[in-house]
């Protein structure tokens, strides 16, 4: 005897397959753990953003949009027990370092862009070049402040030049590469065009790429720029810090980063509200950079 | 008709060929944009060469009895930076473990149509925003939030636990624990958007394949999706990693700078990068050679883990452009 019996009807021989979702099979039951539990670690995830930037408003909100906006911003950093008191000095500090890196490294990472991306990408110095910037960019930011400190601070001491410096050995990096890769997304057909124009290499890249490159490399430019000012480790012993306002690029000079550091180690309410207050003009700072370099970099094609 | 050639070629037109000026310009523009690019090569050598020039005298005087040394004492000259190896290491791999399971939990989120593209946009700002955050603003916020948050706790797990090693000491301040949730935040950003660019890489008829077959969305994802982009996905952990090897403020506001070495997520430890931001500033000659020999372990350690990221990060883009 076959174990089919030819004269039932087939559902009875092999039932239908149940082809509907099965909420409470295993299998579909560790979907759903699955999915919520992710949904959990991307909540959990936006919390600290949403707790620092609550603290930030919060702690540092009341002083600097209170009615002592003037004296928080031109203000001199209290001593000990007094109150009141600013962080203007850290401000312009800042702002100093940041504009001094900035053009040391603009012009330099993005000639060396424009040479990487356009005129010799696959040269054995370019592919190098290429390695050790990405390779510069896994460094600790604290070895420029360590590697500025090396050649400057132990001959001329610390100053202003140290600590710009050492933020343009950490934004030529991030220029170098991001302007590269804004260059290299430049169609081959523009440049091809220029040349069959009879452009020289450097008529092409002044009139075509630079142009069409742009928006790509002033994205990256004010990426490095707003990287620059959040900084705090390279600045440590390299602008040291300073009450006072900058004189001489030749004296320590105080930054606000380094403000932060210093006032949130302190037993006094006051200079911790004035670190929190510091860190809420520092993340606007690095924000503002930040939104312009997205809202310039949106693909406009 | 002759004439009409002969004005092309007269000086008034606006054709013709490269002036000897267009020439000079552009041999003189490219030799600035190969220094600019040598100068990146200087510049490397250059860190290298100096902080090895000045951790030279150290090196001599300590060897590699710097590395298995435990004490840091000025007065005696003497120096070993174990205590820092291990708090980096021990630091980075708790970092590690935590923001690398959120990192890739994330870039899962976002690549697998949990979310429509509007909302993942939101979150992806998000996760950008906090990479923004300066760190030593989030060394604020974890001694001014963290800490306090993580008091009570710490206080249980060791009174009923302290038997356990991870829990053998109280939280009495700046410590492990908050220091490895900070670098664990600090990294989360890298790992996700490292981790996204490996999921993106996979071609969507891979997946469509995997549905074919009827797996739930998570068979597709654990079975199919993630073996596809594990290696980009380790590429993300490993630059996760050597991003927390090196970081720097938040560490040395929030890991309470001690020099000892202790399994305990709650008692207080040091990392090479904040012994170098804590003791700089007032070290005198030979504290600054044995900081320099200090930066220059630091470099070595963050150099090999850095490569071996670039290299997989390299070896998975060669392999989807490969199969495309």
């Amino acid at each position: 005897m076959s174990d089919f019996d030819l004269t039932m009807p087939p559902e009875a021989v092999r039932p239908t397959p149940q082809l509907s979702r099965q909420g409470f099979e295993i299998r579909a039951l560790q979907s759903t753990v699955l999915t919520g539990l992710t949904w959990l670690a991307a909540v959990l995830a936006a919390v600290p953003l949403f707790s620092v930037i609550y603290l930030l408003l919060a702690q540092g909100g009341s002083r600097l949009f209170g009615s002592d906006f003037v004296e928080v911003i031109t203000g001199l950093p209290p001593a000990g027990f007094e109150m009141g008191g600013g962080i203007g000095p850290a401000i312009v500090g800042t702002l100093v370092m940041v504009g001094i890196a900035s053009v040391i490294s603009i012009p330099i990472g993005i000639l060396a862009a424009i040479y990487l991306g356009v005129l010799d990408p696959h040269s054995k110095m370019a592919n190098t070049s290429r390695f050790l910037a990405k390779v510069l960019t896994g460094f600790p930011s604290i070895m420029a402040g360590v590697f500025v400190y090396a050649v400057l601070v132990i001959h001329w001491g610390y100053s202003a030049w140290a600590g710009g410096i050492a933020l343009a050995v950490l934004m030529l990096r991030t220029v170098v590469l991001a302007a590269e890769e804004a260059i290299s997304q430049v169609p081959q057909r523009m440049k091809d065009a220029a040349y069959g124009m009879g452009c020289t290499r450097t008529q092409v890249i002044w009139k075509v790429v630079l142009p069409t490159g742009l928006p790509g490399i002033l994205t990256g430019v004010l990426l490095a720029v707003a990287g620059a000012a959040g900084e705090s480790a390279p600045l440590l012993f390299t602008a040291l810090f300073s009450n006072y306002f900058i004189s001489e690029l030749s004296e320590p000079t105080a930054s606000l980063s380094i403000l932060i550091f210093n006032f949130s180690g302190m037993p006094f309410p006051n200079q911790i509200e004035l670190a929190w207050t510091a860190s809420l003009v520092l993340v606007l700072l690095v924000l503002m950079f930040n939104i312009l370099a997205r809202l310039i970099g949106q693909p406009k094609v | 008709m002759a004439r009409l050639f002969a004005a092309a070629d007269s000086a008034t037109s606006v054709s013709g060929p490269p002036s000897a000026g267009d020439y000079a310009t552009d041999s003189l523009f490219r030799g600035i944009a190969w220094f600019s690019a040598f100068l990146i090569i200087v510049l490397t050598g250059y860190i290298l060469w100096e902080i090895l020039r000045e951790a030279f005298p150290a090196i001599q005087a300590h060897g590699l009895g710097f590395i298995t040394g435990t004490t840091w004492n000025v007065n005696k000259a003497e120096f070993g930076v174990l205590p820092e190896i291990w708090g980096t290491l021990y630091s980075s791999l708790l970092a590690l473990f935590l923001g690398g399971t959120f990192g890739i939990a994330i870039a899962i989120f976002l690549t697998q149509d949990f979310i429509d593209h509007r909302l993942a946009t939101v979150f992806r700002t998000v996760i950008e925003m906090l990479a923004a955050i300066p760190s030593v603003v989030f060394g604020l916020w974890g001694i001014f939030v963290l800490i306090p948050l993580l008091k009570p706790g710490a206080e249980w797990l060791h009174s009923q636990f302290g038997w356990f090693p991870l829990f053998s000491t109280d939280l009495a301040g700046p410590g492990m624990a908050p220091a490895a949730l900070v670098l664990a935040i600090m990294i989360l950003p890298t790992v996700a958007a490292i981790s996204v660019d490996a999921f993106r890489r996979i071609p969507y008829k891979v997946k469509e394949a995997a549905y074919g077959m009827g797996t739930t969305r998570w068979e597709a994802i654990l079975k199919v999706m993630l073996p596809t982009a594990s290696s980009g996905i380790l590429a993300a952990l490993v630059l996760g990693f050597g991003r927390a090897l090196g970081e720097t403020m938040a560490l040395a506001m929030l890991i309470g700078n001690a020099n000892q070495i202790s399994l305990s997520l709650f008692s207080p430890a040091n990392t090479l990068a904040s012994l170098l931001a804590s003791t700089f500033p007032e070290a005198g000659q030979i504290e600054v050679q044995a900081l320099m020999y200090a930066a220059l372990v630091l470099l070595v350690i963050t150099f090999i883990v850095n490569v071996a990221g670039l290299a997989v990060q390299q070896y998975t883009i060669r392999k989807f452009e490969g199969k495309k």
